[in-house]
Formats: structure tokens, C-alpha cells, sequence
């Protein structure tokens, strides 16, 4: 066993019964470790050459002036640019294989995003700018509107918000300024059992009540279940959909007429908008607003947990409850935009402000070109593929590991699998745990709630089928391994950076920065100074 | 298509293996009135890369970057000098591609960073622990408040008139709808900011007061005193700090006796991207941390007894507490916080403190030449690298003016404050290391002859 897995890193230990082998560094060849910055840096070292200030700080500043610089270390370029290197080797990455997380959509984020985003006429341009002086960044703020709402047959779009939980908060909240625009106060909103937990949050983040809807054996919302809870009182639903079950939910329309029909709106979580895109608008279902995450049906980079977008798509029941700031063309040609000096002018329901500034334009030059690369047709074989190679997993590994939905059909995008049948003792994180030997990124797990032990395989549309029967391969004889009862899963992973990690003494005693010089002088404990 | 690995045959030898005679078998579930029959029509097909980067060059073009004017504004946002290493370390596939670390046995350099991180924000902030970051600034500002009102068990937050409008616009939003009081103080053109009558405002109710450090006008409150109040009342302080490079040079709010401290680290690595992503960074006492918002990145040991990184205390978060989290967040800031790390890192403290100090000598540069000008007067007392001028007449056409003369001159407090009628001659300047003598030389003349209506 000690062939090096995908990140270039080998075993750091034998098989129980080898003789071990130990270097003086505690480095094996290319598995570097390495230390923290503050461990290595010291105070007298910089990587930025900066002059001396040529005047001494004006009077005024003198009882603010800081009684000694932070204790940070400085590292030099050459010592910055391998510490972070050499980190950056401890990550599994979408460049380094496969990494099917459910509901995430890891796909392959194309370089040219990365390239656009950088030139100097998006990467440098301040948002308080002159209007006259941002013009090409209103109007990549308007081609991705363009895009995004015709995509989703929608009236409008939000793009303020900085990620998918943030979109949901918008849709809710322009959900609460359109009821409070009717003078209604309704306080319920419906989460199916099976939703992501930013889904419940949400709605408390915005000051509703959460009351949660059944799946069905099908693993879909229960229709009836959810008709019976419409009332005066229920502001809205929370649908996924596709669900977080991989599984597309049929009764949409009916639902959301249901709804409509009781005087709620419904919310669309689009997290799984990759499953659909080209392929069904959401508008077309009856959705009154809708998520959508860039960093994952258009490939923006995860970044290692974020920044992500969310803009959301809106109806027209709820287009004029969007928040401010917005862009809008003129008569004349240009583009202006709405924010608090001017949304007297005609845009007076906008609920208020949601960011700083125009949420992340970063992102929206990232996934206009990811876009435009696409085409509409592109885009359509997204979803296509996308759902193609979620199929092929289902398809080839349900005969060793349970997939509770298999029996009433294909699954959209991703495959979730369950841990029944495996030996005693043996459970969904063994499986994860030894996809990391395998060389790959783990499903995710126990996700969805209504399936116990769930794995959720999202392959995305950027995996070719040579890779797919590569995991394949492995998820299989892990499968088998498990059903076995072979012992050595326990204790996987064996050949990453890092073993298994002790969580409960991370929670038990919260270590949550380094504190190796606790005497340093300029980090006072607050501890010390009092207060409340 | 060049991003689609899949051949015609692949497609064709996967459905066999399905059962499925062709793709659209795979979409049976969607009711036949919702399918498309084929491309939205109207959109555009897909296009070469040499083609979407002529299309995306072409729409840069239209915008006059900030590299390209004299360049003065700030508001939130600064532009500073980013070392190449930075934006070439956080294209490493490895960070870039990567997502939360929720198998930390090959997360370890994204959890490694988050803890150094934590660590870096937490001393610059002077406080006992940081978060691994937020949205940005202004919704962390809104978190605080939440937080201080689940320390507290209070409802009534009391804003200084200097914190950043959009920030306060931000924290009204929200309010509106889960309830809570927010008590704006107004923003008033004033040499000195408004400590006094935010001290005067705190009652037995106030959760927290909530002041800009340094404040949008530029000045610089007395933080030590408002502690003092509000601890006396029992209500926190939650310090807002929208340019850390400031912390460099004035000590650190932590240090002065804040509660909460809450910030925007775009002016630390990251660069000004038209407002987005950016970085909200997050500190409080240790004592708070269950009360906390966001991830947290907690050191720990692994079967080996090697020392590791997970997240930790997730108790406290929306994929476990669902409707009783602390927040609906389920992201950071990833990237944003790892450009800041790099950048922190190459400084160093004593580096920070140079930088703030060469920031704080080109705004005096800056403030010295443009107060020269008949009729141009400084607003304040004491700033950082960012003041308010106060001018002869109404600065948003002044900046529309400069602008047409290729000069990016600042953010008139007209369009910062639309209610605020005696604030519309006020303009809002910053200057930082990339301010050249050229730039100031510039922006003074052309601003002399907006005010003395010389023709462009």
C-alpha cells in the first residue's frame, strides 16, 4: 500500500507489522509539513519593501497613536511563497480529481474566468466610482441579469447577494415587504423535512416561524401533507428543487398553485439548478423567487468555503420589493444606477439594502464568461451531462450499495446512496473515510436527514467517463469492504496528510488561535483589560 | 464544447448501462408542459475563449480603472498596493478549487490558513478570537448586533451618525424585520465625531453602540470612553472598522475596551473589484464564543497525536441547529481571507505599521496641497488616510466635474447622506501608499478649476 494518492502526498506510516520508517525531518519526500506563519516569521523580517513615512503623524492623532505595531510576524516573499505552497499541498482540490459533493456542484472552474475577472477594467474599478466611469461593470451586471432571468423564465433579478444563504434571505424578505405591502402579516413558512439547514435558518433569520413538511416514500414533497398546513397565516414554501434528494419534484406546479391559491409565494432554493439549466425555467413552475449560486451551476471557484453569489430571480408578484442598489437603463442609452439617493423615482418598495455595495462582481465576471463560453446550448448539455453522469453512478453501483429511490426512476444530478446492508458497525463515514485513501473527495454525507447514512454523489457534468468508472471503481470496493467487515476502514484514512481528527477535543477546548506567545506585548488579553 | 468531457460514444455506452434509450429519459419526471424542446431561443450559442475574452476586454475597456486616474476615493473601500505573490498563491489549484473543509484530513491547508487567520484578525483586531470571516463588512456589522443582543438579552441598538450609511442602511433592512430598535444618531459635518451623544443615548436597554473606527467622515473616536459608558449600562461595544490598515498605526480596538469588533479586510490583499467579494472580518471576547456567527477553525490532534484543524463548535450553526442557529451563513470568505492572510504575512506587524505610516504621511501630503485651493477647508481634527473637505459648493457635481476631467476625486457626502441637506458640500477623500505627488498635483489643479468654473 504505497502508491501516492491524487494530491502527491504518500503514507506516512506502514501497514500494521512494517517497519516504520522515520526521518529527522519529519518530512517523507514530497508529504511535507509544515509550520504555522507564526512559528516561522519574526518580527524583524518583511516581504514588502516599504519606505519610512517622510512626516511624523499629525497632532491630533497622538492620544489614538497604537503603543506598540501588532504582534504579527513578517515572512519574506521567498518564505511567504513556500509556506503557502507547501499548505496548499494538504488540499484536495476539483483540479486534483473528482470531488463529488452532493448539492455543491464541484465542477472544473475554467481558467478564462479567472483571466476576466483579473483585467484591470473589472479587478480595479472602486464602487463609488463615477457612474460615467463604471459603465462596462453595469453592463456585465445587466448581460448576467439578461442571462440569468431568461434562463429561469423569470421577471427579474436581485443581484446583490453575496452567497446562497444570503439569496434565500433576500427572497424572504422580499416575500415579508410584498405581504407587508398588502397590510397582511403572515408569520409560517413551510421547509420540507428534507431541505438544506440554510433553509430553516433562513426563515428564523428573517423572522418567521419554521414549520416543517414530510417527504414521501418517494422521497418527494408530500403534497398533500404540505396542502393541509396552507392557511392565512403561511407566508410562503421553501422548495428545493431539484430536491436534495437528487430528485426533480413533479408536482411543482400543483404545489405552487396550491399555494398561490392560499395567498402564499413560493420560494425556490436553486442549489440544484445545474440538473435543469436549458433544460426546465423555473418561472414555468410557478416560482416567485429563486437562488442562484454562481459558485455552482456557473463555476465560479469555491475557494475553499467561499466567497460564493446568490442572485436571486424574482417574479413579477415580487420584482418591486428588490433591494437597492440595482442597475437600470435610461432613455439615453446608459446605465444608472438605483440606490438610496435616487430609488424615490419610481422604486420606493425596494425593501432596503442588503451589502456594502453591488454584491460580487468578481463573481458576475466570472460567470458571464463561463456563460457566454457556454452558449445557450452549452448550457443546455450542462444539465444534460451533469444528469447523465449522476445516472451512471446510480446505475453501476446500486446492485452493492442501497439507493432508496432508485426503484421510481432515474435521479437528476446526483445519486444518493444509503448505509443499510453494510456489516455490523459500518457506516457511511467509513465509506467517505476510505474514498480519501482512494485518491478521492468524499460524497457528502449523512445529508439529506430523511435517508439514513445518506451519501449524496454529485460527479458534475466536467467528469469524464474514464474518471467516473475510476470512483466508480473504488466506491465499489469500498462497498464491498464494508459489507465484509474489513476492520482496516475504521481506522481510514491512512494516507492522507492528517489521520482522523479529534472534533470532540476541539469543541471541548476551544482552541481557536495560536497562542504560543501569550506575553507578546501589543496583544493584550481582554481577559486583562476587564469591561463587561 | 470545451469544458465537456464526455464523447458522443461515452454518452452513448452510459445510457446503455443506464437502461435509458436516450437523455431526455433521464427527465421524465418534469412534466412535458416544462420541458424545453431545445436551446432558449434568443441567447446567444457558445463561443470560443479567444471570442468571450475580446467580448469581456471590450466591456473592461468602458470603465476607467483605478490605476489609470488620480485616484482618491474611499468610502469602505481602498485601494492598496497587493504584492504579486499574493493574487499568484491564491490561484494554487489546490486553494482555489477546493470547498469548505469538511473532511479535514485533506483540508489541512485550508484549515491551516483559516487558523492563522484567525490568530492574524484576532491581534490585529486586539481581540481574544476571531471568526473565519463573513460576508463582508457591512454584514458582519449586522451579526454583531444580532450577537449583542443574544449576550445582552437586549434589543436596542444605538448607531453612531459616523458609522458608514451603507452599513446603516444594511442593520435598518434587517431590523425591519426581525424587530429589534435600532437608534440612529445623524451624521452632522462636525470637526470632532459624535461620542458625546452616543454616550448621552445609551440606556439600560441598549444592547450595544455601535461606532466606526476610524468613522466614515475620517475621524477617529474616542473608544475608551464610549467602553466605559456602555459598560456602565451594561450594553457591549461593537467597534466597525472599514480600513484595518489603520490598525497599524492607532491602537486597536480591542485593546481600548470593544466587545465585538467587526471589519472590512478588502484593503488587506484584496483588491477593489467594483465592492465584491470582499472580506468581513469578525473578533469578540472568548467569552462570547458560543454567541458567536460563522465558522470557526479550532486546533486539535489527530489519531497520531499529530496536530490538525477542523472546524469546530458547529453546534452553534444552520446544517445542525436549523431554525436556532446563530446565523443562516453556511459560507465564508474563503479566498478574500486567504489573500488577507498572505498579504498580513508578508508585512508582519512592524511592516503594517510602516504601510499605515507612509498612508497616513500621503494623506497629510494630500490634505496640505488640496486645502491650499481658495475656499477648500479640512473637516477634521484627526484622520487616518481619509478626511472630509468641505467645499465651496455642493461636491456631487464637484466629483462629477472632476470625473470628466479624468479624475477620480472622492465621494461627495451628498451621495453618501441623500437626506442629510447640511452635508452636501462636504467631500470625502482618501489617499493611500499608491498616492503619487503627480496624483495629488493633479487633482489639485483640476479641483481648482471645477471650483473657479475654468472650462474642461
Amino acid at each position: 500500500m504505497t502508491a501516492p494518492n491524487a494530491s502527491g502526498w504518500r503514507p506516512s506510516m506502514g501497514e500494521a507489522g512494517e517497519t516504520k520508517n522515520v526521518t529527522s525531518s519529519g518530512d517523507y519526500g514530497l508529504m511535507l509539513e509544515e509550520a504555522l506563519s507564526f512559528e516561522l516569521g519574526s518580527s524583524d523580517k518583511c516581504g514588502v519593501d516599504i519606505d519610512a513615512a517622510d512626516r511624523e503623524p499629525v497632532a491630533g492623532l497622538d492620544k489614538f497613536l497604537r503603543k506598540a505595531a501588532p504582534a504579527l510576524p513578517g515572512l519574506t516573499e521567498p518564505e511567504t511563497v513556500r509556506h503557502y505552497t507547501r499548505l496548499s499541498r494538504q488540499n484536495y482540490a476539483i483540479d486534483l480529481g473528482p470531488f463529488p459533493l452532493g448539492s455543491c456542484t464541484m465542477k472544473h472552474n475554467p481558467r478564462l474566468n479567472e483571466k476576466m475577472a483579473r483585467l484591470p477594467g473589472f479587478a480595479d474599478v472602486h464602487p463609488m466610482q463615477p457612474q460615467t466611469t463604471v459603465q462596462g461593470a453595469f453592463e456585465v451586471i445587466e448581460q448576467l441579469a439578461h442571462w440569468l432571468v431568461t434562463l429561469t423564465g423569470m421577471a427579474s433579478v436581485a443581484m446583490s447577494p453575496k452567497a446562497g444563504a444570503h439569496g434565500e434571505l433576500c427572497g424572504l424578505l422580499c416575500i415579508r415587504a410584498a405581504l407587508d405591502a398588502r397590510g397582511e402579516v403572515r408569520d409560517v413558512v413551510l421547509v420540507p423535512e428534507s431541505a438544506h439547514g440554510t433553509n430553516p435558518a433562513t426563515a428564523a433569520f428573517a423572522g418567521f416561524k419554521v414549520e416543517s413538511i414530510p417527504a414521501t416514500p418517494a422521497g418527494r414533497v408530500d403534497v398533500a401533507a404540505l396542502k393541509a398546513k396552507l392557511g392565512p397565516n403561511v407566508a410562503g414554501v421553501m422548495i428545493t428543487n431539484p430536491n436534495t434528494c437528487g430528485l426533480f419534484e413533479p408536482d411543482m406546479r400543483e404545489i405552487a398553485d396550491a399555494v398561490h391559491a392560499a395567498g402564499g409565494y413560493v420560494y425556490c432554493d436553486g442549489a440544484n439548478f445545474n440538473a435543469i439549466v436549458g433544460k426546465v425555467r423555473p418561472g414555468d413552475l410557478g416560482v416567485d423567487a429563486m437562488h442562484i449560486n454562481l459558485h455552482k451551476t456557473f463555476s465560479t471557484p469555491h475557494g475553499g468555503g467561499g466567497p460564493g453569489a446568490g442572485p436571486v430571480v424574482l417574479s413579477e408578484a415580487l420584482a418591486p420589493f428588490a433591494p437597492l442598489p440595482f442597475v437600470t437603463r435610461g432613455e439615453d442609452g446608459s446605465i444608472h444606477l438605483v440606490e438610496e439617493e435616487n430609488a424615490g423615482e419610481g422604486h420606493d418598495q425596494a425593501f432596503g439594502r442588503m451589502v456594502a455595495f453591488h454584491g460580487q462582481m468578481g463573481m458576475f465576471t466570472r460567470a458571464l464568461t463561463y456563460i457566454l463560453s457556454h452558449g445557450a446550448d452549452g448550457l443546455r448539455q450542462v444539465a444534460e451531462d451533469a444528469v447523465l453522469n449522476a445516472n451512471y453512478v446510480l446505475r453501476s453501483c446500486e446492485d452493492l450499495l442501497p439507493a432508496p429511490f432508485a426503484d421510481s426512476g432515474p435521479c437528476m444530478h446526483e445519486a444518493l446512496f444509503s448505509d443499510a446492508g453494510l456489516a455490523e458497525g459500518f457506516s457511511t463515514l467509513d465509506i467517505a473515510k476510505g474514498l480519501i485513501d482512494e485518491g478521492f473527495h468524499p460524497m457528502t454525507v449523512y445529508f439529506p436527514l430523511v435517508v439514513k447514512g445518506a451519501m449524496l454523489v454529485e460527479p458534475t457534468e466536467t467528469e469524464s467517463k474514464a474518471g467516473l468508472d475510476r470512483f466508480i471503481g473504488s466506491l465499489r470496493s469500498l462497498a464491498q469492504r464494508a459489507k465484509d467487515g474489513d476492520e482496516s476502514l475504521h481506522s481510514a484514512p491512512h494516507f492522507a496528510p492528517r489521520r482522523r481528527l479529534d472534533e470532540t477535543l476541539a469543541a471541548r477546548k476551544p482552541v481557536l488561535v495560536w497562542q504560543g506567545d501569550p506575553g507578546v506585548p501589543g496583544t493584550p488579553s481582554m481577559s486583562e483589560i476587564g469591561g463587561s | 464544447m470545451r469544458y465537456l468531457p464526455l464523447t458522443p460514444a461515452d454518452r452513448a455506452s452510459m445510457l446503455e448501462t443506464i437502461g435509458a434509450a436516450s437523455v431526455d429519459d433521464l427527465f421524465v419526471d418534469v412534466p412535458v408542459a416544462a420541458r424545453l424542446a431545445g436551446p432558449i431561443e434568443g441567447l446567444p450559442a457558445h463561443a470560443s475563449e479567444m471570442a468571450v475574452e475580446r467580448h469581456m476586454t471590450a466591456l473592461a475597456a468602458k470603465n476607467v480603472s483605478a490605476g489609470s486616474a488620480p485616484f482618491f476615493i474611499g468610502a469602505g473601500a481602498y485601494r492598496h498596493h497587493v504584492p504579486a505573490s499574493v493574487d499568484h498563491l491564491i490561484q494554487r489549484g489546490e486553494f482555489l478549487t477546493a470547498y469548505t473543509p469538511y473532511q479535514p484530513e485533506i483540508a489541512q491547508g485550508t484549515l491551516q490558513v483559516l487558523f492563522e487567520f484567525q490568530t492574524q484578525v484576532a491581534r490585529l483586531f486586539g481581540t481574544d478570537i476571531a471568526n473565519a470571516s463573513m460576508y463582508d463588512g457591512s454584514t458582519a456589522c449586522w451579526e454583531a448586533i444580532l450577537m449583542a443582543a443574544r449576550v445582552t438579552r437586549k434589543g436596542r441598538s444605538l448607531l453612531s451618525g459616523g458609522l458608514h450609511p451603507h452599513y446603516g442602511e444594511v442593520v435598518r433592512t434587517m431590523a425591519k424585520f426581525t424587530r429589534d430598535e435600532i437608534v440612529s444618531l445623524p451624521a452632522k459635518m462636525t470637526a470632532e465625531p459624535d461620542d458625546a451623544a452616543l454616550i448621552d443615548g445609551i440606556d439600560d436597554k441598549t444592547s450595544c453602540v455601535v461606532v466606526q473606527y476610524p468613522d466614515v467622515f475620517g475621524r477617529i473616536p474616542d473608544l475608551a470612553a464610549i467602553a466605559a459608558a456602555a459598560h456602565e449600562k451594561g450594553a457591549l461595544l461593537v467597534v466597525v472598522v472599514t480600513e484595518p490598515v489603520a490598525l497599524g498605526l492607532i491602537e486597536a480596538p480591542g485593546a481600548l475596551g470593544a466587545d465585538i469588533v467587526v471589519g472590512e479586510g478588502q484593503s488587506i490583499g484584496v483588491g477593489l473589484q467594483f465592492g465584491g467579494p470582499y472580506l468581513g472580518l469578525f473578533g469578540c471576547r472568548e467569552k462570547f464564543v458560543r454567541q458567536m456567527p460563522g465558522r470557526l477553525c479550532g486546533q486539535t490532534v489527530d489519531a497520531e497525536g499529530k496536530r490538525g484543524f477542523v472546524l469546530t463548535l458547529s453546534t452553534r450553526e444552520q446544517h445542525i441547529r436549523r431554525e436556532k442557529a446563530t446565523s443562516n451563513i453556511c459560507t465564508n470568505s474563503g479566498l478574500c481571507a486567504l489573500a488577507f492572510s498572505i498579504h498580513l504575512t508578508l508585512l508582519g506587524g512592524e511592516g503594517l505599521a510602516r504601510l499605515a505610516a507612509v498612508n497616513h504621511a500621503r494623506a497629510q501630503a494630500t490634505f496640505d496641497r488640496l486645502t491650499r485651493i481658495p475656499g477648500v477647508s479640512l473637516l477634521n481634527g484627526a484622520f487616518f488616510n481619509e478626511a472630509t473637505l468641505i467645499l465651496p459648493r455642493d461636491a456631487r457635481e464637484v466629483v462629477r466635474e472632476l470625473a470628466d476631467r479624468k479624475v477620480l476625486g472622492g465621494v461627495s457626502l451628498g451621495r453618501l447622506f441623500p437626506e442629510g441637506e447640511g452635508l452636501r458640500n462636504g467631500l470625502l477623500v482618501a489617499a493611500t501608499e499608491t498616492t503619487t505627488d503627480e496624483d495629488i498635483e493633479a487633482f489639485a489643479v483640476e479641483l481648482e478649476n471645477v471650483l473657479a468654473g475654468v472650462p474642461a
